[in-house]
């Protein structure tokens, strides 16, 4: 047990001893809180964009001014003719132009409807959307303050909005439950597996294997310094998020905690496996950086929902560990949910923790009985 | 018949720190010699060679090799070879493959460096490991390659770090053999070594300790003055006498 | 010079010797290419909706079959009450909650109260909400408006402005078009930075790059040797990626080729001297790992790959003035969707070779073949 210890040890000073290691374990959590909060945005804002007005009246002036006094636009510049729209996206200034028509005043007093066009840059994706229900949003503003001033006698439905979870509308809640897995499945299954393989691929193994400690014992050193840093690092990051953000932890703060264990459980036996299965430390990084960190990053719902997606990776994401732990996160922290709602995420989590730790007992009681490689 | 020197140092520090690696060291290497550097591990013999390599700068003192200052390495560097205590030829390659890719980096051609490399394989008897990974050969003759690729290119001086650690007695003799050839064409060898029995094999030797020469000289000379009937022997009394003055 | 071509045979042969790495110069855009594109898309398909009616009126019910009507919304369960509309967007079975009130259709036939509703949205994506949110009170204006108008009233005194939307260069706003250029960059930064940096720490982990630095190789040769293998890998996955890009998802390409190719290339040159320089502040792999990992991340988040660039801070903005990624991101999407040309993004190609001059010399400063 001593010598465990001893061991156990060795392994905390060699990662505090590098500063390296240090960048990554709190720079990079703290970094990416600081971009997802304050520069990643999915809305929009002060985006630049183009008028086109050729009814020059009284309302088109006022919708003008609404819109570059809104906080999603900035009128960038005022185009004449229509040829002068597609050399102004090539240059990529705007995102969008606003199209009057010349009659534009007069067919709304007449007939009660008018219409204005909005060319909007389609290659960018997000941006085209945005643009456009902004815009509408502005123009229904208007029109309905037209409509109480005419037709105040007439009924007006009032629909009471209430925004659960977020009421201020913060765009940056949806993704620190995001940041957290990313950071942990990075900790725990990219830097243990590269931990281990490293002794196999430079040899040393082999020296561990023949000192007094068992291979179990070997292993579990290794990784029980990243389980108590990836729990640090969870913990400084909802500090962050509580501190620079505004975003307490809704919920139970140990429900949460204990589900943060277990995905870390989930993550050590899945970085166990990886290095049980190559031998050298590019293969680690390769397979656990295009394997785990860019699906946790781009299929499991932290920034793009996942409702969003053809059907079929809404089934093969009931796979991907990151799905349901961004889930239950999200549902733990912003929504306040307690285990009565998260209880099926988290038996799926537990069942698959198990099943890679099998995985992984096996595939090296395998190896080292052939001889300790 | 004035012997050259191909090494002159004078007074060579290395510091790490405030650690002093190498302590005044002053020596001359003559053409030809096989010159040994003994001590134990950790007495700044690596340090040492690394900085005659170019490796590493020094922190002061005189250094010259192969009559290039300390201060111009990539000069140094054409005219030597080096095996470093490490292996360090690509295991991932051929035999073939590390022979040809160190003779051209060495200025060699294409036509010059096939037949040298039959020859070479010849003379080891390694014509069959030609297109073997290094990686999947025994250590020993890993070493043997180690130190052939270091003279292939005939330099003047080779270096050569512990070239003998870790490896079987009957390898280590095969290997002083191949030293003797190398001194015998007329390029000077310097060899690091732990075993202080090879002393005897190295026309001078250096005893190094705490970062220090302690001893220069001939073997016999050596053993005459501190009355030992072998070089491990005056060293164990050289090292316990300066712990005794300590 | 001949130096130099003894040093690239032996990285040729290594990476040929190397069946991972082989395998995984192939696999990796492939595999990327063809799951992660369909992802990564913003677009809305559908907000599910859980409706409670209190009102059971021919009103009422017509809101409802609009609601139902509109390819948006998706009716996903109909709760009795407003405990139970709340315990859906707990457990995340609704998106939206609408509570029709008893007295709706009396308030709009014209009694003391106005007609109410009851809207109850999950905003843990704000802007999915929003624009949800949008979406619903359009129906509900329109609505409003054909039953005001159904009273006799002059379509005159209920005032609308619709908004006819077109979207250039992608007329059906096909997210792939817009995010394939951006994995295609993450894939070349990625592997281009990793593969290269690895490579050239792991020479130094095990001791080779010592036996090279003690010889006559002169720094450049060394360099240029480490460089060109990657920088041909880089290029030809990213040829890969488009390919697959063409063949697989009809990705256009507006623009020239020549000048995708030559930005793409002052960017390679910029990434592979950035994995330069940091190889040279770490003396194990695992080191380079976290150092790069740290930058490759920021970077890759940073450009403008999921949103706009002009959205940001003003810091951010600054920040991404020594940020390769975001003006390749920005070329790429220009240059492949708008059809760009040289006058149009001069300026960012220029700023790019800056940086890959920067880098490069860095690096090479940085280098020590002497301790």
């Amino acid at each position: 047990m001593k010598k465990f210890m001893a061991f156990v040890k060795k392994e905390f000073q060699h990662i505090f001893r590098d500063y390296r290691t240090l960048i990554i374990l709190f720079g990079l959590p703290a970094a990416q809180i600081l971009i997802f909060g304050y520069a990643v945005r999915t809305d929009l804002t002060n985006a630049g964009i183009a008028v086109l007005d050729n009814a020059h009246d009284v309302v088109s002036a006022e919708l003008i001014t609404r819109l570059d006094a809104s906080e999603f636009f900035h009128i960038k510049y005022f185009l004449n003719t229509y040829d002068e729209i597609d050399p102004a996206f090539k240059k990529g200034k705007i995102k969008a132009v606003i199209i009057f028509p010349d009659d534009f005043a007069e067919r709304l007093t007449r007939e009660g409807n008018a219409t204005v066009s909005i060319i909007a840059d389609g290659s960018e994706g997000n941006n085209a959307n945005l643009v456009t229900g902004y815009t509408t949003a502005i123009l229904n503003d208007y029109s309905a303050g037209l409509t109480k001033q005419l037709t105040s006698a007439m009924p007006v439905i009032i629909p009471e909005v209430r925004m659960y979870f977020n009421p201020n509308l913060q765009s940056h809640f949806m993704f620190i439950p995001g940041i957290i897995t990313l950071i942990l499945i990075l900790i725990s299954a990219l830097m243990t597996s590269v931990t281990i393989v490293r002794e196999k691929e430079f040899g040393t193994m082999e020296v561990l294997l023949v000192s007094p400690l068992k291979p179990w014992q070997i292993i579990l050193g290794k990784v029980a310094p990243y389980f108590f840093l990836s729990l640090v690092n969870v913990i400084v990051i909802l500090l962050m998020a509580w501190f620079v953000f505004d975003l307490p932890v809704k919920g139970s703060i140990s429900l949460l905690i204990a589900e943060c264990m277990l995905y870390i459980l989930l993550g050590l036996s899945i970085g166990i496996l990886i290095s049980a299965s190559v031998e050298k430390i590019m293969n680690a990084i390769f397979i656990s950086a295009l394997g785990l960190m860019l699906p946790t990053l781009l299929l499991s719902g932290f920034i793009f929902p996942i409702e969003n997606m053809p059907k079929i990776y809404d089934y093969v994401s009931l796979f991907l560990p990151p799905r349901w732990f961004v889930e239950i996160i999200r549902s733990i922290m912003i929504k306040g949910a307690g285990f009565g709602y998260v209880w099926k995420g988290t038996l799926i989590l537990a069942a698959m923790t198990l099943f890679f730790m099998l995985l992984s007992a096996r595939k090296f009681k395998v190896r080292l009985g052939e001889g300790g490689k | 018949m004035e012997r050259d020197k191909v090494i002159e140092v004078e007074g060579l520090v290395k510091k790490f720190g405030s650690f002093i690696a190498n302590d005044h060291l002053t020596f001359d290497v003559y053409r030809g010699e096989i010159f040994g550097f003994l001590g134990a591990n950790g007495a700044g013999k690596t340090t040492a060679i690394r900085i005659l390599c170019g490796l590493s700068r020094p922190t002061s003192g005189k250094v010259l090799v192969a009559g290039f200052d300390a201060n111009h390495p990539e000069e140094i560097k054409k005219r030597i070879g080096y095996m470093s205590q490490r292996f360090s030829l690509y295991n991932d390659l051929t035999v073939k493959d590390n022979i040809e890719l160190y003779g051209g980096i060495y200025g060699m051609t294409m036509k010059e460096i096939r037949p040298r490399t039959e020859k070479l394989l010849a003379k080891l008897s390694f014509n069959q490991y030609g297109d073997t990974l290094i990686g999947s050969l025994p250590p020993g003759i890993k070493q043997k390659l180690a130190f052939a690729v270091a003279v292939f290119h005939d330099p003047e001086i080779v270096f050569l770090d512990e070239p003998t650690s870790g490896v079987d007695p009957i390898t280590r003799r095969q290997f002083w053999e191949m030293i003797y050839e190398t001194a015998s064409r007329g390029i000077t060898v310097f060899v690091t070594t732990h075993y202080m029995d090879e002393a005897e094999y190295c026309d001078r030797v250096t005893i190094m300790n705490e970062g220090m020469i302690v001893a220069l000289d001939t073997p016999s000379a050596l053993r005459k003055r501190y009355n030992s009937s072998s070089i491990e022997e005056l060293f164990v009394k050289i090292a316990r006498h300066k712990t005794e003055t300590a | 010079m001949r130096k130099l071509m003894f040093l690239l045979r032996k990285e040729f042969r290594q990476i040929r010797r190397d069946k991972f790495m082989a395998r995984a110069i192939i696999a990796v855009p492939l595999l990327q290419m063809l799951i992660l594109v369909p992802a990564v898309t913003f677009e809305m398909k559908h907000i599910d909706l859980a409706i409670a009616d209190h009102d059971h009126s021919p009103a009422s019910r017509e809101l409802i079959s609009r609601l139902t009507g509109s390819s948006f919304f998706r009716v996903c369960a109909t709760p009795e009450n407003y405990s139970q509309a709340d315990d859906l967007l707990l457990a995340g079975d609704a998106d939206m909650a609408l509570i029709i009130p008893d007295d709706f259709s009396e308030g709009l036939a014209g009694a003391v109260n106005p007609p109410r509703l009851q809207v109850m949205i999950d905003a843990v994506n704000a802007t999915t909400a929003q624009l949800g949110w949008s979406y619903l009170a359009s129906i509900v204006r329109d609505y409003n408006r054909d039953v005001i108008m159904s009273t006799g009233a002059a379509p005159s005194s209920i005032p609308g402005i619709s908004v006819s939307p077109r979207f250039w260069y992608n007329p059906t706003l096909n997210y792939k078009y817009y995010m394939l250029p951006g994995i295609l960059v993450i894939l070349i930064t990625a592997i281009g930075l990793m593969m290269c940096g690895l490579n050239l720490v792991r020479e130094k982990e095990i001791g080779t790059s010592e036996q090279i630095n003690v010889t006559p190789v002169k720094k450049w040769e060394l360099i240029t040797s480490k460089v060109i293998p990657f920088f041909i890998i880089g290029l030809f996955d990213l040829s890969l990626g488009l390919t697959i890009g063409w063949i697989v998802f009809n990705i256009p390409f507006e623009g020239s080729l020549l000048l995708f190719f030559a930005c793409s290339a002052i960017f390679l040159v910029a990434v592979l001297g950035l994995a330069l320089f940091l190889s040279t502040l770490a003396s194990t792999m695992q080191q380079f790992l976290y150092v790069a990992f740290f930058f490759i991340m920021i970077f890759i988040l940073m450009s403008g790959i999921f949103t706009p660039t002009e959205s940001m801070p003003l810091w951010a903005q600054q920040f991404n003035w020594v940020n390769p990624v975001a003006y390749l991101m920005r070329i790429n999407r220009m240059v492949m969707l708008k059809g760009s040309g040289f006058n149009d993004i001069a300026r960012d190609m220029g700023m790019l070779a800056v940086l890959a001059f920067t880098f490069i010399t860095f690096a090479i400063r940085a280098y020590r073949k002497r301790a």
